[in-house]
């Protein structure tokens, strides 16, 4: 071995790392910074450290009349989405590996075979529409309820399941529903809290069956709040909305603070659980890959 | 997993007999079954639309049938069908083309002796992946519009004099939006090239070891021959996905300078049929493009199984 190489390699290792680390990471400070940032002064451009310190642009977007209600519906997709996906993906797993079911393979390869087609943006708009899911809440969390890389996770992982404790309880006289509720979807929690991690982060992220096919205010989740804000940012400085805030308020932010504001809020949710969530991640990814 | 399967189902009964037990639980996975039809198998009856002249508001069984006018209408568009083709092609090849860097990013952290570096580089890395289009769409308009961070950091140092907007830039777009890209799926990426080291039999090193190889070596002869068939699959699923590759993204950062340089083929089907309000086109646009896919998937498939006796899925 080469001592001189091993030194040169292991700092250019660690510098490349340090360097994309940074990279991946410094977009979420300098939004962090900006939000915390007087908007004033942050338009004379904030890079490193925040100018004058203020909680003013949250306090401001908390008053835009629809933040609130966002904040709620995008909870509620989040929330209820993933417990219907987890409830409804682990039973039809479990219900695929009884070997009692009738048509077991079929249906199984039934969901299976969806992994590899997709019908396209506008047939799936017309089919939701046809469905009367336009402008419902329901569209946000019944169609993903059972997805087909969900069930194959939770399918591999049931399988190894002993079968002792089932077989003993079917004795006793318990029905498969109860079968799945007290003993396999009790056990199978480590693989059903990697799917409700999945699901979760997808729900939060989700906002195209909201553009496409919501136009209620009620029902606008953060996400798609963002994009407008986007879209339309300077609109939303003189819009009602910042109108009925103070006339004080008004003069003092700025379309961006307002912008990286929203965005800050939106991500924060994300950055505070994800690293808990990590090991779940790598886990589904590693079997779908043993899987796939 | 073939294997666990048939061992969990050894004592088969050798007919599924009509029991009310069975008949309960068939009847409990009929909602799910009902699920999956509504939501996959039924838009692919939305491709009848392609077929049919169809107007909003009126119903398809009155629409008049035109048979395959809108595929022939989409060839006969031919500037606009080869600028949506060249962007699809052209940002799909590049995805392509970069996706060894994952391979490459997880080596380097798998030659790293710090554990917990690794672990903080790794989680770090992976934050981009979790963020909707959206979010990265908002961060990269902080940093890179015109009067972004980085023009004023620039013009502040002198470097530069006026603000450039890459966003707005259609020179730039296919290379910016291959490096947004890159910058979210990079981390994430690495994982199953982790997964596929660790997978790697440790004799392999340890003789690799004993024969002399140095550190370049045994990544040379040992990690990456290992990492081949993760490669491969991943290599052919990507190609097989080309025409479909990060629509949300497209989607998010298209604006009118760059649109003739970022439009891929969902994009133009989604504009013609849900901008424009031409369904019926749209849908034909949306149809020719899943049927190449599909074949596309095959094709690769067979090819897989030439290649390396196992099919991709």
């Amino acid at each position: 071995m080469r001592r001189e190489s091993s030194i040169a390699f292991n700092l250019f290792n660690y510098g490349i790392q340090a360097v994309i680390t940074l990279l991946c990471l410094y977009p979420f400070y300098y939004i962090l910074i900006y939000s915390i940032s007087d908007p004033q002064q942050a338009l004379k451009g904030v890079s490193f450290i925040p100018r004058g310190w203020t909680l003013f642009n949250y306090e401001t977007i908390f008053r835009l009349d629809n933040m609130g209600h966002s904040f709620f519906v995008s909870i509620a997709r989040t929330v209820i989405g993933t417990v219907l996906t987890v409830v409804c993906s682990s039973w039809f797993a479990y219900a695929v590996t009884k070997n009692e079911l009738y048509f077991r393979k079929w249906i199984y390869r039934f969901l299976v075979v969806t992994m590899y087609f997709n019908a396209g943006i506008i047939p799936w708009y017309l089919t939701m529409k046809e469905l009367g899911l336009k402008n419902s809440f329901l569209l946000y969390v019944i169609p993903s309820a059972i997805g087909a890389f969900y069930v194959v996770l939770l399918k591999t992982f049931i399988e190894q399941l002993p079968q002792a404790l089932e077989e003993s309880a079917m004795i006793d006289g318990a029905g498969y529903l109860k079968v799945f509720a007290r003993i396999v979807f009790p056990l199978s929690m480590p693989i059903v809290a990697t799917v409700a991690v999945f699901a979760s982060v997808g729900q939060w992220n989700t906002w195209m069956d909201n553009y496409f096919l919501v136009s209620s205010d009620r029902l606008e989740t953060l996400q798609l709040i963002l994009y407008n804000y986007l879209t339309q940012a300077q609109q939303i400085v003189n819009s009602s909305n910042m109108q009925s805030l103070s006339r004080g308020a008004a003069t003092r932010v700025s379309p961006e603070s307002i912008r990286i504001t929203v965005t800050m809020v939106v991500t924060i949710p994300v950055m505070l659980v994800y690293p808990f969530l990590q090991k779940y991640f790598v886990k589904g990814i590693m079997l779908g890959a043993i899987k796939g | 997993m073939r294997r666990m399967e048939t061992a969990r189902s050894a004592p088969r009964p050798r007919k599924k007999t009509l029991t009310p037990s069975r008949l309960t639980l068939f009847a409990l996975v009929l909602p799910c079954i009902a699920l999956i039809f509504a939501f996959n198998y039924i838009p692919l009856f939305g491709w009848l639309y392609a077929f049919y002249d169809f107007k909003p508001g009126i119903p398809l069984s009155q629409s008049e049938f035109v048979g395959l006018k809108f595929f022939r209408l989409l060839f006969e568009d031919k500037e606009q069908l080869a600028t949506v083709l060249i962007n699809t092609f052209g940002l799909g090849i590049l995805s392509i083309l970069v996706s060894p860097l994952s391979a490459v990013f997880a080596i380097l952290l798998n030659e790293t002796a710090s554990n917990r570096f690794r672990k903080v580089v790794q989680t770090l890395t992976t934050l981009p992946n979790f963020i909707s289009w959206i979010i990265v769409f908002s961060l990269a308009t902080a940093i890179f519009s015109s009067d972004g961070m980085l023009n004023g950091l620039l013009m502040k140092l002198g470097w530069i004099h006026d603000p450039t907007n890459v966003l707005a830039d259609p020179g730039a777009a296919w290379a910016f939006q291959t490096a947004v890209s890159v910058w979210k799926s990079l981390g994430w990426g690495s994982i199953v090239y982790l997964a596929a080291i660790a997978g790697i039999d440790a004799e392999l090193y340890d003789a690799a070891k004993v024969d002399g190889a140095g550190r370049f070596q045994r990544i040379r002869n040992v990690t990456v021959p290992g990492l081949m068939p993760t490669f491969f699959v991943l290599t052919l699923l990507n190609i097989a996905g080309i025409l479909s590759v990060n629509f949300e993204q497209y989607f998010v950062f298209n604006n009118s300078l760059v649109a003739a340089k970022i439009e891929t083929l969902d994009l133009y089907s989604v504009r013609i049929g849900i901008s424009t309000g031409d369904v019926s086109f749209g849908t034909a646009i949306g149809m020719a493009k899943s049927v190449v896919s599909i074949v596309l998937l095959f094709l690769l498939n067979s090819f897989s199984r030439k290649v390396r006796g196992q099919s991709v899925f």
